[in-house]
């Protein structure tokens, strides 16, 4: 995927922000360069320090530390949404002294993987994938009739979205 | 794309992440019992399927101090909602951006973008910028600052959980 050099993104325009300052320039090189065009060689390592002119065991080390340290989670690929299965973005409106109770029951839910809060209205989001729509529908159903709550339920219709990584000090 | 019983073993073997060692492929095809070469060539054909979307470093966001992260939701005409979507989903802050249904009159926004900043302030000014770049000023829409995290489960690709790190995917 090429960057173009036109400028079609309100980003092209923002200030740099500082990078850290407890990351050395290869750090911030293998963290900003190599979300995505990882080699698929036999030694990409060895492909990525001849790029960069840095000896392979160093980029080795670095990804290691990098990893240890938190910072990255794994070197590999990003897979697409699974296709198969059902699932949904859902929210309710709760009053701020029930929230915690709610979502502790909201998380029970094994088919429930994210919630959390949010500042609005509507207060407390989650995700909720089942193996069908009928599985899905049950667990918001089953959610209602716990809380006496009306869940919002929006499942997606479209993505417009292409994984490039996430850009550090754009 | 149907998925043969090896790739799904292989997407078993590589989804928590590339050995860091100077033949990582090599590693991975001698536990599958492939070539190292017949590896490669389906990861190639399985991202230019679209299956994986890119191969490279996952970078934890929050670890590397991009604390802040609004769902910023908009209310745009049927007939506009590709045009808006295509231009948010390419700005480089922007991870992950859909649409969904309006629930009315409860709930009228149907595109759903996020955006990460290192503090809120960081977040609002980059949004003033997409809006003024792109002249969105006057599609409503609203912004929902992440609070508390009540759950939070990253959902495995294939389910192998005897080869797969916990801590890679918490």
């Amino acid at each position: 995927m090429s960057i173009t050099n036109i400028k079609t993104r309100a980003d092209d325009t923002a200030a740099a922000l500082d990078a850290p300052a407890s990351l050395t320039p290869l750090e911030k090189c293998l963290l900003n360069e190599y979300q995505r065009g990882f080699p698929v060689c036999a030694e990409p390592f060895a492909e990525i320090a001849a790029q960069q002119d840095v000896p392979e065991a160093q980029v080795i080390a670095t990804l290691a530390s990098l990893q240890q340290r938190g910072l990255i989670s794994r070197v590999g690929p990003v897979f697409a949404p699974l296709r198969a299965g059902a699932s949904t973005l859902a929210a309710l409106s709760v009053t701020g002294d029930r929230l915690p109770a709610v979502a502790d029951m909201v998380s029970r839910y094994d088919e429930v993987n994210h919630n959390y809060e949010r500042e609005h209205h509507y207060n407390l989001w989650f995700v909720v994938t089942a193996a069908d729509e009928a599985g899905v529908q049950g667990v918001l159903e089953d959610i209602e009739m716990r809380t006496g709550l009306a869940v919002l339920d929006l499942p997606l219709e479209q993505s417009f979205y292409i994984d490039l990584g996430f850009p550090l000090w754009c | 794309m149907v998925l043969s019983e090896l790739d799904r073993e292989l997407i078993a073997e590589i989804q928590g992440g590339l050995p860091l060692v100077a033949r990582p492929y090599a590693a991975i095809a001698n536990r599958l019992g492939m070539t190292e070469e017949t590896l490669m060539a389906r990861l190639r054909e399985l991202q230019s399927d679209g299956l994986i979307k890119r191969m490279g470093v996952v970078v934890k966001h929050r670890a590397l101090g991009y604390q802040a992260n609004a769902m910023v939701v908009w209310d745009i005409p049927d007939e506009d909602v590709e045009r808006v979507g295509a231009l948010l989903a390419a700005e480089t802050c922007v991870t992950l951006c859909y649409q969904r249904p309006r629930r009315l009159p409860q709930w009228p926004y149907n595109l759903f973008c996020m955006i990460h900043g290192r503090e809120r302030n960081a977040v609002l000014r980059r949004l003033a910028q997409i809006v003024e770049f792109h002249g969105l000023q006057q599609l409503p829409h609203s912004v929902l600052f992440s609070g508390r995290s009540f759950k939070q489960r990253g959902a495995h690709y294939v389910a192998r959980e005897d080869s797969l790190p916990r801590s890679a995917h918490g």
